[in-house]
Order: structure tokens, then sequence, then C-alpha cells
């Protein structure tokens, strides 16, 4: 079963077309990668999928519920981290990981709070104010505070953004030992073209509201003959005819 | 049932938690009460130094003020706890959490009930120290006036909430204005026939003017207005009713416009 199903998804404001007639599934256990530059469409068509926008066509599924009349029943089985959208900074963590753990019900919370606690060595700060902390305590809260309800899937907006290479790397070791053991799809937007060659299955490339190019990143790099998807993707950002 | 209280209690201890770890936004709720009180009970003072007999008149001074505080207390407590979710930028948080939005404001108005009954109490203790007057003496109608009066507070705070899902942050300015520009015609201190004769039907159509028409008998009268007390309730309802319409259009017409992501910018 996939854990998203979109389909002819369009969103047009006023004067633009921010989502142009995609479709697209992940299956459960695996990892999309959302590429694109600034504008390109991801950012709007990660809030379609969290219920913050409403499409104005097209259908998506998540998690076997339709998010135009089901949504709340898919929310509370998926969460979400983006380092543009803070976790209130005057609470410490953890009342934080309290106010979260409330609203996704989570049981044995206090256990699950520890177990978090434990496993992104929160210890440390556990009672200070999360606005004190530094970025990458910030963004190890907000993986807590993601993973704190188990979600089946998981949907990470820029998940590195800002942190040195030690801290990256040891958010892509939990991510990957998170899917793996939750068997639990992910969905990644990031300008890391590294951190999405690593972890990724699947690559959607997006420019200007469409897909313009899909397929694994070791696929697409051979397709366009390029050493890594960095370039394939300043290939594609730069060719004015693709997606024009 | 279970989940949703749950989730309820989640929001609640937010804030909660935020007023535990900070004296000075707790001194912050009762200030503006407790100083108000002070103006007010001395100016009533006064009237009875200079004035032997206005002992009545200088009581429902106080009444008014206390009671009218429960309006624009509730409305406060619950649009500066929805401005603090834009301002610690916290929304998309919860907007993607499986909080329902009726959840969310049955949060608000409990967070409000609390600041109300907070910022009230050194007030009334005031009065009742500094000037000798004792609210509750007003008996158990009291407790249908603050009823009617806090759900006044919460209807204009949800039309509040409304604007701002529609204008953004841009609206803020209105949290701290609607309720006090409506106070005028509120009828805290003069009957509805004070006013000229034109606005008489805006002032009529609030409850508050019955409300107060409904504390003024009790002062004077020592009788319950039960008509213009049921004429609060049935406006409290309509305004509840139209508030809550109004709240629910601008959140579908939030999330179709994509406000809801950038309602703090």
């Amino acid at each position: 079963m996939d854990a998203i199903i979109v389909e002819h998804l369009v969103k047009r404001y006023a004067h633009t077309l921010a989502v142009d007639d995609i479709s697209f599934a992940l299956p459960r256990g695996g990892i999309l990668g959302l590429l694109g530059g600034n504008g390109a469409g991801k950012t709007t068509t990660i809030s379609m999928l969290l219920g913050l926008l409403v499409p104005t066509s097209g259908s998506i599924t998540v998690l076997g519920h339709d998010m135009a009349c089901d949504r709340f029943a898919a929310l509370e089985r998926m969460n979400f981290s983006s380092p543009y959208i803070a976790l209130p900074g005057r609470l410490t963590v953890a009342e934080n990981l309290r106010v979260y753990g409330h609203l996704y019900n989570v049981p044995k919370l206090e256990a699950r709070i520890g177990a978090l606690t434990e496993q992104f060595n929160l210890g440390k700060f556990l009672h200070r104010p999360a606005g004190q902390l530094s970025s990458g305590q910030k963004t190890r809260v907000a993986l807590a505070k993601a993973l704190i309800n188990k979600p089946a899937l998981l949907l990470l907006d820029e998940p590195t953004a800002s942190l040195d290479p030690d801290t990256g790397d040891y958010v892509r070791t939990v991510l990957e030992d998170y899917r793996r053991e939750a068997n639990a799809a992910i969905l990644l937007a990031s300008h890391n073209m590294a951190e999405v060659e690593r972890l990724c299955d699947t690559v959607l490339m997006m420019k200007a509201g469409k897909i313009v190019d899909r397929g694994p990143p070791e696929e697409l790099i051979a397709r366009y003959g390029r050493e890594d998807l960095e370039q394939v993707f300043l290939d594609i950002a730069r060719n004015p005819e693709i997606a024009a | 049932m279970k989940a949703s209280l749950r989730r309820i209690w989640g929001m609640i201890y937010r804030h909660v938690a935020i007023y535990r770890g900070s004296w000075p936004r707790t001194v912050e709720i009762a200030y503006w009460p407790t100083l108000n009180m002070l103006i007010w009970g001395f100016t009533a003072s006064y009237f009875m130094h200079v004035q032997p007999g206005a002992g009545a008149v200088a009581g429902a001074l106080l009444a008014g003020v206390l009671l009218w505080e429960i309006t624009l207390r509730g409305q406060l407590g619950v649009t500066f706890t929805f401005l603090e979710e834009i301002w610690s930028r916290n929304l998309g948080h919860i907007f993607v959490s499986p909080l329902r939005p009726a959840e969310m404001v049955a949060s608000l108005l409990a967070v409000s009930l609390i600041r109300t009954l907070i910022g009230l109490f050194p007030a009334t203790i005031i009065a009742y120290l500094l000037y000798h007057y004792n609210i509750l003496l007003l008996g158990p109608v009291l407790f249908l006036f603050f009823v009617n009066l806090m759900f006044m507070g919460w209807w204009i705070a949800l039309a509040i909430v409304a604007l701002l899902f529609r204008y953004g942050a841009g609206a803020e300015a209105l949290a701290w204005t609607i309720a006090f520009g409506i106070t005028p015609l509120a009828c805290v201190f003069y009957p509805v026939t004070a006013l000229p004769v034109w606005l008489q039907p805006v002032a009529l159509a609030l409850p508050s003017a019955h409300i107060f028409a409904g504390m003024r008998a009790a002062l004077f009268q020592n009788a319950a207005d039960w008509p213009d007390l049921a004429q609060a309730v049935a406006l409290n309802i309509v305004w509840m009713l139209a508030a809550i319409t109004v709240f629910r259009g601008e959140f579908r017409r939030a999330r179709v416009r994509g406000a809801l992501i950038s309602i703090g910018e």
C-alpha cells in the first residue's frame, strides 16, 4: 500500500499556477526526494500534503485517507519538520515534547519522551527554553518532535539546513534508521544534493510547478550523463526548454 | 472524545507552561484590571466625599469597572493566546497536527477563562479592602452577568481571530482596540437612554447594554431584571453563531489562499 498517492494535483492562485498537474506515489518504507529551485512548487506541494493548503483540483490520499474529507485521520499518523517553522521558544524542550505528545495522543508519553531524549541526546538541555538552543540542538529537538508519534509518514523540509556536516550526517543516519525500523515513508524536500543521493530511493525534479523528471538518483545521473545529482539539478534548472 | 480532550489539554498546557515560567507575564494579566480598579476606586471615593449620598452610584461605578473587565479580559485572553502562536511561529506545527479547529477554539476559550479569573482576582480584592466594595453581594445573578460578559468577549475575539486569518499579523492592532472601541456603546456606566437616539439601536444590539441594565437593577432596586438578561442571552447566542460562521469561513478561505503558511509574516 502506498503512503502517498497524488493524482493530477493543481494549485492555482489568482495570477500564478504554483503546481501544474502533478501525479506521484510514495510506497510504505520508501524515501522520496522533492527537488527544484526556488518557486518550483515544492513547498506548495508539501503544504497540500499536510492539509495546510486546499488544492485547486486533483486528489491526495495519505495512508489510505482522502485529504479532502478525512485529513485528521491521516494527520494523526504523520508528522512534519522544517527549520523554517519554530517550536515555541519560551517553552523548555521537555514542555514542547509534552505539548506535541498530547496533540498526537501519544500513549505513555513520559516514557516516549525519555526514549527520544536518549535517542537524540537531549538530556543536557531538556529543561532549557527551546529558543536558547543552538541550530544543531534545535534541529535535534525538531526531529524528536517529528518522531514523537512514531509516524508512518514523515514530511521533512530541508531537514539539515544550516547544520554542520557532523550534525547533518547524524540526522541522516537517524532518518535511515527510522525508515528501516518503522517501515516509515519519508518525503524529503532538500537543496542538499548529496543528502538526496544518499537517502532517497526516488527523486522528483520540479520546475515551474511541474514534475519535469523522476527516477532513482543514480538513474537520473546516468540519463543526463553527469557525475552527480547536483549537475543534473543545474542542467534542469538552466535549460529553458524544460518545463517551458 | 478522550483524544479530543487530550489535544485541548495539550494546548492549555502549552500556555500555562509559558505563564508558569514567566512571572512578568502573569503580573501583566492582572496589571490593567488592577490599575483600572485603583483609578476608578479613588474616583468613586472622591464622589462619596463630596456627595455623601452617592454611595449607590459609586457602587455602580466599581461594579461596572469590574464586570466590563470580564469582557475585555475574556476577549484579550483569546486573541492574545492566538497571537502568541503567531509570534512564536508555531502555527505551522499546530495546523499540521491532528488538532481540530474546534479543539483549538476550545483551548483558546479555556486559557481565556483562566487568564480572566487570575486577572480579576487582585482587582476584586482591592475593591473590597480599599473601597469596602464586595461584588459578591450582587448574589447569584452575578454568575449570569459573568457568563454573559465572558461570552461577549469570546465572540468578539473569534471575529478578531477570523480577521487575523484574513489579513494576517497586520491585523494585530485590532486585538487590542476593538473591545475597547465598543466600550462607549456598552453602556457600562450609564443607561442606553444617555446615548443619542441614533446610537441607541446599536447599543441595544449588544448584550452588554442589557447586562449593565440588569446590574443597575440589581444594585439600585435589589431586583433581577429578567427581561434584559433574557435579551442579553439571546443576543449573545446570535452574535456567537455569527462569529463562529465568520471564523469557519475565514479559516476555510485561509486554507485556500495559503494564508495559514504565511500568517505571521
